[in-house]
């Protein structure tokens, strides 16, 4: 089966500045699939070579079988795109500028049935300068889903939207992806790739760090133990824990593979000699800690 | 044709609501057809073909022009060309349906002035209506190839009143006074830019010769329709080459 979107060594330049360096990835038919990244990873410079707003500098993506810049007349009917920040004319309403997108496709949905998915229906004849940046992120969305896409590729679809739209507009993508979607999204909030991706990418620094399912990517980051330095001792006095151990600042990080008997040694030593641990903290991997420690790797 | 009128729809309702875009298009001309009627001089028919076909190329320019540098600028720094651009429309599709309503109004206008200086200036009608008509679609082209371009270099639409200067002023001087009666080198530059020729081809069209010289007959201004058409062709490709090179879909960073 042919891959949705198929990206090969991709690299974007802007005069000096890199933005995407090196990029590959390869998306299935029917998933989502989440690029994750801190600011300034190269998150947006990708999807928007992905849907065929710019050449790229270097490499090549397929998408839908085609490439997406010269071949752009035959894949653009089948995409959906909702840009990090994209506009409106502020003085048309939603219904207006719907009806106008709806009459540049070949076989748009309903407009009301597009304001209803994104709930806007009550907002649907105010001026677009009038709504706030939330309900602005929901009009792009429902221009994303008019063409009933079968990609849909979606630029921090839910910043700005409070909690409610938030997983309001989760349940439209999940349902989106019931009907066969593929979804290609940049977020930065971890939560909403744990909760909807099937695969993820982490970026940083305009490079793909670690890709996979959420279990594949965790499982390659140890666990983490920190607690304060008990006065009088140092970093030789403790234990031998698996793992690798650091200090900052009177504050002792213990990375390991093995969280459990780690901890357990620690406790036992902490018990042995009545060492108070201050401010203890221990976390299993998750997907913040493979972030973090991928954003901090890189600082 | 139907992404085409889509597109021009919308443009055609921001037009309604934009009060300044509806004042140039609807009152000014208005204003001006008033003005000439009050000014009339019927012993002076030269005088008044020159100053009917000048007006031709204000609107071209003045309005044509200059409002379509501002509507791209204003567009591209709303990031709504951005926005169309990820969709199913061709870039020429955007840019030709950006230009519709505000090219109907010209056009518009321009049908009101020709009707204008047979009813109010009694002028006669035009010798070749074909040639008239190719002037005003040809420079009507050039003028939206040239405001695409123009738009390139104007960062937001307060601006536009800036870089729209030079082409305002040079074509301006040139619909302003006869070629003849201004310096050589100058009329000879003035020549080459593109509302001379489109000019020419109305005057052609209309009076049947561009000086006080005698008038060709419907068949003799094809032959000197030619030379303008041809340089109106060439400031086709070149506006054309200069959008593909220059026009920018995004605001800058």
């Amino acid at each position: 089966m042919t891959a949705v979107v198929e990206a090969v060594a991709l690299q974007r330049r802007y005069g000096a500045f890199t933005a995407v360096r090196d990029v590959s990835f390869s998306m299935r038919k029917g998933e989502l699939f989440a690029l994750l990244g801190t600011n300034g990873a190269g998150k947006t410079s990708t999807l928007e070579l992905v849907a065929g707003l710019g050449r790229p500098g270097g490499g090549t993506v397929r998408v839908l079988g085609h490439d997406p810049v010269r071949e752009r007349a035959v894949v653009r009917p089948r995409t959906g795109v909702m840009l990090q920040e994209g506009g409106f004319p502020l003085d048309l309403t939603p219904v207006e500028a719907l009806r106008m997108w709806a009459g540049t496709l070949p076989a748009p949905r309903p407009v009301a049935e597009a304001l209803t998915l994104v709930g806007l229906d009550h907002r649907a004849t105010v001026r677009v300068r009038q709504l706030s940046g939330g309900e602005r992120r929901r009009l792009d969305l429902a221009a994303a889903v008019l063409g009933r896409p079968d990609l849909l590729i979606l630029d921090e679809p839910t910043t700005g939207l409070d909690p409610q739209s938030r997983h309001d507009a989760w349940s439209l993508l999940r349902g989106l992806l019931a009907d066969g979607v593929s979804i290609l999204l940049s977020t930065h909030y971890l939560e909403e790739a744990q909760e909807l991706a099937d695969r993820l990418a982490i970026m940083h620094r305009g490079v793909i760090v670690t890709a996979g399912t959420v279990a594949d990517v965790v499982s390659a980051y140890p666990a983490r133990i920190a607690f304060d330095l008990p006065a009088g001792l140092d970093l030789t006095d403790l234990p031998d824990l698996p793992g690798t151990r650091g200090v900052d600042g009177g504050r002792v990080t213990v990375h390991t593979p093995q969280l459990q008997p780690a901890l357990t040694a620690l406790l036992a030593w902490a018990d042995r000699h009545t060492v108070e641990l201050a401010r203890l903290d221990a976390r299993s991997a998750s997907l913040e800690e493979a972030f973090l420690s991928i954003a901090e790797e890189g600082a | 044709m139907r992404r085409l009128l889509s597109i021009g729809r919308a443009e055609l309702l921001l037009l309604g609501r934009n009060r300044t875009a509806l004042f140039n298009a609807v009152l000014v001309p208005v204003a001006i057809i008033g003005l000439l009627a009050a000014g009339r001089n019927r012993s002076d028919p030269t005088g008044g073909a020159e100053l009917m076909t000048g007006l031709l190329g204000f609107v071209l320019v003045g309005v044509l022009y200059y409002t379509l540098v501002s509507t791209y600028v204003a567009r591209r720094e709303e990031l709504v060309l951005k926005w169309l651009r990820t969709g199913s429309l061709t870039d020429t599709e955007i840019l030709i349906g950006t230009a519709g309503p505000t090219v109907t109004v010209a056009l518009g206008q321009m049908l009101l002035f020709v009707t204008a200086g047979a009813v109010v200036l009694g002028l006669r009608l035009p010798v070749n209506a074909l040639v008239l008509l190719v002037g005003v679609l040809a420079g009507t082209a050039v003028f939206v190839l040239l405001a695409a371009a123009s738009s390139a270099f104007t960062r937001t639409v307060e601006l536009a009143q800036v870089t729209t200067l030079p082409v305002l002023m040079v074509c301006m001087a040139g619909a302003a006074f006869p070629l003849d009666t201004l310096p050589a080198p100058v009329a000879e530059a003035l020549r080459w830019l593109p509302l001379a020729p489109t000019l020419d081809l109305v005057r052609l069209g209309w009076l049947g010769t561009t000086g006080p010289g005698p008038a060709h007959d419907f068949v003799g201004v094809l032959g000197a329709a030619a030379a303008p058409a041809g340089l109106l062709a060439v400031w086709m490709v070149l506006g054309w080459l200069a959008v593909r090179r220059w026009f920018s879909w995004e605001p800058r960073r």
